[in-house]
Formats: C-alpha cells, sequence, structure tokens
C-alpha cells in the first residue's frame, strides 16, 4: 500500500504577467488585465504531497512539525505578502504564471528530507488550480 | 474504467503516545498531540472504487452495498469513538492519518474487492481528511 500525506498552505502574493521583450500590445494580447503594470494579488493555496513508509514508532510519513517548518523556511517567509516579480530572485527573469510557480516550489521542496516529495498543487483561485510532479517519471 | 467515489464522515478522538518513549520524548515528538486526555476531529472519508459498469445495471456496483460496508466497517467501529482505546484495529498503534487511512483500506478491501455479482470494483483508493489542510491518500502497490 501506498501512503501520501497532503499539507495545505496559503500564502497572499501578487504579481504581473509580463513578457519583457514583446510589446504592450503584444502582452495585453497574450495575458490580458493580467499585464497591468501596476500588477495584482491572490491568495494561493499550496498542496503538498509527500510520501515514504510509515514510521511504526510513529505512525508518521513524516513529523508535520518538521514539514510546516520546512515550508516556511523555503516557501511562506519568501512568498507571503510579496511581489513575486521583484522579490522572488527567480521570477526577476521568469514570467510567475501559476504553472511557473509551480515548477520553482517544486525545484525547492523536493530538498525535503524526511520524505519523498510527490507532487505539489497550487490554487490561485477557487476556479484555477494546478499540478506538478516533476519531469521525471519518478513521481508517476 | 469508471472511478466512483463515495463519501462519509465521522467525529472520533484519539492521542499520540508511544510507551517506548520517555515523556520528554513524547512531547517533543507528537507536541500538543500528545495531551493525555485526546482530542478529536470531525474526520472526513472518500472511498473511490474503480471498475467498468455492469452493462445491464449501468452501476460499478450497487451503491447501497458500499454505503452498508462503510457503515458496518468504518461508521460502527470508529464513530464518536476514542481511537486508541475503543477500536481494536488501532490498539497500541499511534493513530495519525497515516495510520488510520491504512487500517481503513485493510478493512475495506477484502469486503469492496469480494462482492461478487452484485459489483465488480476494485477498491482504488482512500482518502481521509483529519482537517481541511491534512489528508492521507492510501493506494494499493501497483498506484
Amino acid at each position: 500500500m501506498k501512503v501520501v500525506l497532503h499539507r495545505r498552505y496559503r500564502f497572499s502574493a501578487s504579481h504581473r504577467l509580463h513578457q519583457p521583450g514583446w510589446t504592450p500590445e503584444e502582452n495585453l494580447r497574450v495575458y490580458g488585465k493580467c499585464a497591468n503594470e501596476y500588477g495584482h494579488g491572490h491568495n494561493y493555496v499550496l498542496d503538498v504531497a509527500v510520501t515514504g513508509p510509515v514510521d511504526p514508532a510513529t505512525g508518521m510519513v513524516t513529523n508535520l512539525a518538521d514539514l510546516d517548518a520546512f515550508i516556511e523556511r523555503q516557501v511562506l517567509a519568501e512568498f507571503d505578502h510579496v511581489y513575486l516579480n521583484e522579490q522572488v530572485p527567480a521570477f526577476r527573469s521568469l514570467v510567475p504564471t501559476a504553472e511557473n510557480i509551480c515548477r520553482v516550489l517544486f525545484d525547492r521542496l523536493r530538498a525535503y528530507p524526511h520524505a519523498r516529495l510527490q507532487a505539489i498543487g497550487l490554487e490561485e483561485t477557487g476556479s484555477n488550480s494546478f499540478e506538478y510532479a516533476g519531469e521525471s517519471r519518478e513521481n508517476t | 474504467m469508471v472511478y466512483l467515489t463515495r463519501k462519509v464522515e465521522f467525529s472520533a478522538s484519539h492521542l499520540y503516545h508511544n510507551p517506548a518513549f520517555s515523556p520528554e520524548e513524547n512531547r517533543r515528538i507528537f507536541g500538543k498531540c500528545n495531551n493525555p486526555h485526546g482530542h478529536g476531529h470531525n474526520y472526513i472519508l472518500e472511498v473511490t472504487v474503480a471498475g467498468e459498469p455492469d452493462p445491464r445495471t449501468g452501476m460499478v456496483l450497487d451503491l447501497k452495498e458500499l454505503k452498508d460496508i462503510l457503515q458496518r466497517e468504518v461508521l460502527d467501529r470508529m464513530d464518536h469513538r476514542f481511537l486508541n482505546y475503543e477500536v481494536p484495529e488501532l490498539a497500541g498503534k499511534i493513530p495519525t492519518t497515516e495510520t488510520i487511512a491504512m487500517t481503513i483500506w485493510q478493512l475495506l478491501e477484502p469486503r469492496i474487492n469480494n462482492l461478487g455479482h452484485r459489483g465488480q470494483g476494485r477498491l482504488h483508493r482512500v482518502r481521509l481528511y483529519e482537517t481541511p489542510d491534512l489528508f492521507v491518500d492510501c493506494t494499493g502497490k501497483g498506484a
């Protein structure tokens, strides 16, 4: 039997979808109101799914205190209440769509030492959600 | 293949304590879940069965059967119980969400997979929410 533990976290951040190499008209055509030059924000919900053997001494795949501290350090401290384009270095040269945020977060979280990262989910709004499990087949 | 999911809720109390650990270790590892008086949750269980609908009935399995199995195997055992002391399948184990989900899988699999003419489905996934922000999925080995 395979056991996957999911834990949900929240952060609120602003972003702007804009490619500096494109004209304002192209940006507006592709990104619509998300290209607004002053940015806009979302309440993001991050679902972190980890897997591994359940330790019989604790009944756990991983101790939630360890996972919470790791997510706080790796994600929330840097992503919560910031302007992603300007304040998260990864997005200075990468458009912070939810897809790209997923890839950046997955790469950060795969270093979690106490269980294997299975996948992440990201809800940008109640209507838009994304899942990413890395590019290799190891997580399928 | 069609995946059918039925959802039920139960409320139960538990505590995390391993007698092999010192009191300090228990507090360090389990935090406030180590409170000896226990605490409780409203659990939400989603059970997914995979199968091909029977061409005569259009059903993967008789939902009444699934409802009865969940009532008998899960709700009658766990609803409004102190999981550590009142559920024999959890005796001596730490009743984390992982452990409860695995126990539910073991209780349900032989029942759901052996319905004979009343259903050809196979248990596909047990998803157990302890809170809206914490849940565990159990799937079979091949998943």
